[in-house]
């Protein structure tokens, strides 16, 4: 009697069991990596969003390091796994994962979204060898610079059009005992974000429509002369400079202890969460004469893109969709203070709205847009030969010189 | 039979070695010979991001070796590899054997001295590099400071943005990491030696030189067989100290770059700078560990050779 009851109670607890995994069958469990621990909350706020909207479906969203994202993503797609949603970069780095296959085309019939997107972030997320998207960008950056405005009000100074009002006010800002510019050069790649922030309108977009063609490499004298005026101004670094690295000259600027940072527009949220009693503004690089026209560099980070062997493409497409609609475009953009590319956004906060209308005139972020495919990377290239110039132990000609016989080795137009 | 003339050995007895001796090959086989035969064949291809492309012969380990690109990296990295480890041979194993000698002379407070020696050895690499990375800062690190302190304001530097100081900065506080351990080491290998040896070769009056020079340092010979191999073996696997005070990069313009950065680089790309190439980076590995095999076996064969039985 006992035997037979257990064996009724068992088979009973079984087919409640066999009943509840058929209703689990329903839900659509979708993962999302990404490397944006300190993003997670709004992450989880928008899942719960796209949820609300689309019942059945599940997002479980699960981040890593920033600098083993890359080799833990690729690990996981070579082995034939991977998440069903996946945030990854651009330009060369999308490359390494979308050459061997591993993501699915967007176009827009599976995304219509993309036609809300302006062409430059596509581009950033376009493979050269099949010119097809592979990823929903989600946010474009600026090389520019920030200052600190109760320092400029205090000394009555504001910000410089030309480079001699530049030269102008740092000498001011010296002589009153204050840094000008936070910036160091120990970490290799902020030598990078200084020489988009400062000579992007030195520079110009003739310059990058030459470089592009072939017309003019990066011996021209319009890039020596904006590298020559870089060393000029290095002597309103941080002092010690070559020695400050990316992390200490960010504590000199946040301190309240230097009136200009030259780097990306990422770094203003960043200075605000350490210090929110800073009063922030943006300004573009100078220009060399009047009535040039100022130029901020700009890139987009990254984007959202669906693994090619997901067996829940669908799902997938429905949420990378969502991440292409306006409506998460603003959200992204008030919440992370981080331009979203969607067009028809609306911005409350108003840096970003500032940067936002900047970016109306820019150029290309041009070493990381066009040259970080195939090595010597121009970044690379950049990035150490403007170190040892700020060094003093090369000339302007010659680091100009020495980017150009790097990126002479495969650049096709620099051959001729 | 060799076997028949003693007993065979029991199943049992069989049976229990094979328990014993089957685990750890298979782990061995599976994490290490596994990968390093592994990332040996990834260096003969091509590839794609992460995805294997065709065979490719020597090509990878031609262009680390030769390429116009990568082989002035590899050897400008390789001659880092080579002064860090001339530089830590003086100033580690060096400096360890004479704290070995000071401390086996047992002055006042060698207990407490014996453990002070050896606590950075215990700390983190990660903590002893970011520690100073603050000691080195230009403009608050506390060297800097003691310097202006002292009036010495000319001897003040950017210490790891100079070219000419970053290297040996690394170089001496990897020293201060680790010194510890030839210290320990050497001091085992001097209270082995019997001590009328010693007091022999102090009744027939020879002077502290002498006997530091003609008696201590040949009879600790097997010490420093150890000692010389492992720093050998560091030396060209170092990493970790660079990392973390200079970044990927070597910086500054590659002044600090050794072949455990040019590796990572290559391997799995520098988020700010270059891409990935797993097949160069493997070439770059496996020349690399044959390098450190040939030449550790080498240096231990003519070690051992001067070791002296007592």
């Amino acid at each position: 009697m006992k035997l037979t009851r257990r064996i009724l109670m068992g088979a009973a607890a079984g087919s409640l069991l066999l009943s509840s995994g058929a209703a689990m069958a329903q839900q659509t469990e979708l993962t999302f990596w990404s490397w944006r621990q300190e993003d997670r909350a709004f992450y989880q706020d928008t899942i719960k969003k796209f949820q609300e909207k689309n019942p059945g479906i599940t997002v479980k969203f699960e981040t890593y390091a920033p600098e083993n994202y890359q080799t833990i993503l690729s690990t996981a797609l070579a082995a034939g796994r991977g998440p069903d949603v996946i945030q990854v970069r651009a330009y060369g780095n999308l490359e390494t994962i979308a050459t061997p296959g591993y993501l699915l085309a967007l176009d827009q019939q599976n995304v219509p979204e993309l036609a809300n997107f302006p062409e430059a972030s596509l581009a950033a997320e376009t493979l050269r060898a099949d010119g097809k998207v592979y990823a929903v960008p989600f946010a474009m950056q600026a090389q520019l610079v920030v200052y600190n405005k109760k320092i400029f009000a205090d000394n009555g100074v504001t910000p410089p059009k030309t480079w001699d009002e530049l030269m102008t006010l740092a000498q001011a800002l010296k002589a009153k005992n204050i840094t000008p510019f936070a910036n160091g050069t120990a970490t290799a790649w902020q030598n990078e974000t200084i020489v988009g922030g400062l000579l992007s309108s030195m520079l110009g977009k003739e310059f990058e429509a030459d470089i592009v063609s072939g017309k003019a490499n990066f011996t021209d004298p319009r890039f020596v002369t904006a590298l020559t005026k870089l060393k000029d101004v290095s002597q309103y670094f941080s002092p010690n400079f070559t020695g400050v690295d990316y992390p200490s000259s960010q504590q000199l600027f946040v301190a309240g202890r230097a009136a200009m940072f030259a780097g990306g527009s990422y770094e203003v949220a960043n200075f605000k969460n350490q210090n929110p009693t800073l009063d922030l503004g943006v300004f573009p690089a100078p220009v060399l004469k009047a009535g040039d026209q100022h130029l901020i560099a700009t890139y987009y980070d990254g984007g959202y893109a669906v693994n090619a062997k997901s067996e829940k493409k669908d799902a997938a497409l429905k949420f990378v969709r969502y991440l292409a609609t306006p409506e998460y475009g603003t959200a992204f953009t008030n919440t992370l203070k981080n331009l979203s590319p969607i067009k028809g956004i609306k911005i409350e906060d108003a840096i970003t709205q500032e940067v936002a209308k900047l970016a109306e005139n820019s150029m290309s972020y041009l070493m990381l847009v066009r040259f970080r495919y195939q090595e010597p990377s121009g970044s690379v290239l950049l990035q150490s030969n403007v170190q040892k110039m700020l060094a003093g132990q090369q000339t302007p000609e010659q680091a100009a010189a020495e980017i150009n016989k790097g990126i002479a080795t495969y650049y096709k137009p620099f051959q001729k | 039979m060799l076997v028949s003339r003693k007993q065979a050995p029991s199943l049992k007895r069989q049976l229990w070695v094979a328990f014993l001796v089957v685990p750890p090959i298979v782990f061995m086989s599976l994490f290490v010979v596994y990968p390093i035969l592994s990332a040996f064949a990834y260096a003969f291809y091509d590839w794609q991001g992460l995805a294997r492309g065709e065979f490719v012969g020597l090509k990878n380990f031609k262009e680390v070796l030769f390429g116009a690109t990568m082989a002035p990296v590899v050897w400008n990295a390789f001659l880092h590899n080579v002064y860090a480890l001339v530089a830590l041979m003086i100033i580690q194993n060096g400096g360890g054997f004479l704290l070995a000698w000071l401390l086996y002379k047992e002055p006042f407070g060698f207990r407490f001295h014996r453990i002070a020696v050896f606590v950075p050895v215990v700390l983190s690499t990660i903590i002893v590099g970011f520690l100073w990375k603050l000691f080195l800062n230009p403009n608050f690190g506390i060297i800097n400071q003691a310097l202006y302190s002292l009036g010495l304001d000319s001897w003040a530097k950017p210490w790891l943005g100079d070219s000419s100081t970053a290297l040996g900065a690394l170089i001496l506080a990897n020293a201060w990491h680790f010194v510890g351990f030839p210290t320990l080491v050497y001091l085992a290998g001097m209270q082995r030696i019997p001590s009328e040896i010693i007091e022999a070769a102090r009744l027939d009056g020879t002077n502290e030189w002498q006997l530091l020079k003609n008696i201590v340092w040949p009879l600790v010979a097997p010490s420093t067989t150890i000692l010389f191999t492992l720093l050998f073996i560091g030396a060209f696997n170092w990493f970790e100290i660079p990392y973390v005070m200079v970044g990927l990069d070597g910086s500054p313009f590659g002044t600090t770059d050794v072949l455990g950065l040019v590796f990572y680089r290559t391997a799995f790309g520098n988020q700010s700078a270059s891409i990935q190439n797993f097949g160069m980076g493997s070439a770059l590995a496996t020349l690399l560990f044959l390098f450190i095999v040939v030449f550790a076996s080498m240096l231990t064969l003519w070690l051992r050779r001067r070791e002296i039985q007592f």
